[in-house]
């Protein structure tokens, strides 16, 4: 094992890590109700919305098919394996017309 | 060390984060070819997941590489990749208002996309009664293990084939990531509806990643988001 990569390896732990704790640590000292609540409220789901944008708008018409797909299965049960499982064999059937 | 390791918790952790797994496995298979591919050894995949523990880090690191390690390109990105962490934390640490501080900075070590994702939607499930945070966060803690299990072994098991996992393109593989997210979405949406909020996150995001690049997309996206929710927000009148 190279000295040099283990080095660089804990480099980006540790920053992983840091970043994790400080989040775990702001936390602490966020309001419970107000406008800011409200807007932590939303945070997940913007987030989410954040990262799933763009990998669709750069996706073809199968993964937008299969991702209506998605959305129509998720609103429908708590569930998550079969919106998942649907998806997946959909894209990848999609994909060969 | 009840408060993170309840066992019912655990246990509804592991059970719904198993499917997760599965396709964390199957990710973590494809890094592993590739960081073969890159000329890391064994030991160094294996290390590398195991204190990295980032799957969008880790696929960046492996574009990034080349000789002489680019060093501070390396960890910028991992900086930069890694912002969005700061928000997750933030929101499980409310979700999880009732462990106390050194626990929350124990569980921080596993916080990632999905075991996020998983437990925030867990905890809205019951806005009438919402979960105990110490069953939250042992929830959070079996999911946790899932992920963490499920990509260092991967990460090993693909090393070991090599190049033999071929596209996951072709069997759907990369769509598990999207899909998982569009379904943790709507299932908190559904909660917590509001239009403008998606809109603006999914506009800004957009443009984000087309002009900045990097991970900013996710902060810019998930500010917008917020600040709109923010100026949404109506200042409950008192009975009158």
């Amino acid at each position: 094992m190279r000295t040099e990569l283990i080095l660089l390896f804990v480099a980006m732990g540790a920053i992983n890590y840091g970043v994790r704790a400080a989040g775990m640590l702001v936390g602490e000292l966020l309001p419970k109700e107000g406008r800011l609540a409200a807007a932590l409220a939303q945070l997940p789901a913007a987030i989410l919305i954040a990262l799933v944008a763009p990998l669709l708008l750069h996706g073809s018409w199968a993964e937008w098919i299969a991702a209506a797909i998605v959305a129509a299965l998720a609103s429908r049960s708590e569930g998550l394996l079969l919106p998942l499982a649907v998806g997946v064999i959909a894209v990848a059937l999609l994909r060969l017309i | 060390m009840q408060a993170l390791f309840e066992r019912h918790g655990l246990y509804e952790g592991v059970r719904r984060c198993a499917p997760i797994g599965l396709s964390v496995f199957a990710y973590g298979l494809v890094f592993g070819a590739l960081a073969a591919q890159s000329g890391l050894s064994l030991s160094e995949t294996g290390l590398m997941c195991a204190l990295v523990f980032s799957g969008t880090t880790q696929f960046v690191a492996l574009g990034l590489w080349a000789a002489p390690l680019p060093v501070a390109a390396l960890l910028i990105a991992t900086f930069l990749l890694s912002l969005r962490l700061v928000l997750m934390g933030a929101t499980l640490r409310r979700a999880l208002a009732g462990i106390t501080l050194g626990r929350a900075l124990l569980a921080a070590v596993f916080v990632t996309d999905e075991n996020w994702a998983l437990t925030m939607s867990e905890a809205a499930k019951s806005d009438a009664a919402p979960p105990r945070s110490d069953r939250l966060a042992s929830f959070f803690m079996g999911a946790s293990f899932v992920l963490y299990g499920a990509w260092l072994a991967a990460g090993i098991v693909g090393h070991l084939i090599g190049g033999a996992v071929g596209d996951p393109k072709r069997l759907g593989l990369d769509f598990a990531f999207p899909a998982m997210f569009l379904a943790l979405s709507i299932g908190i949406g559904r909660r917590h509806p509001n239009v403008l909020v998606w809109l603006a996150s999914a506009a800004t995001a957009i443009l984000a990643e087309r002009y900045l690049g990097g991970a900013w997309h996710i902060v810019v996206g998930a500010g917008a988001g917020i600040a709109v929710a923010a100026l949404c927000h109506k200042t409950p009148r008192h009975a009158n």
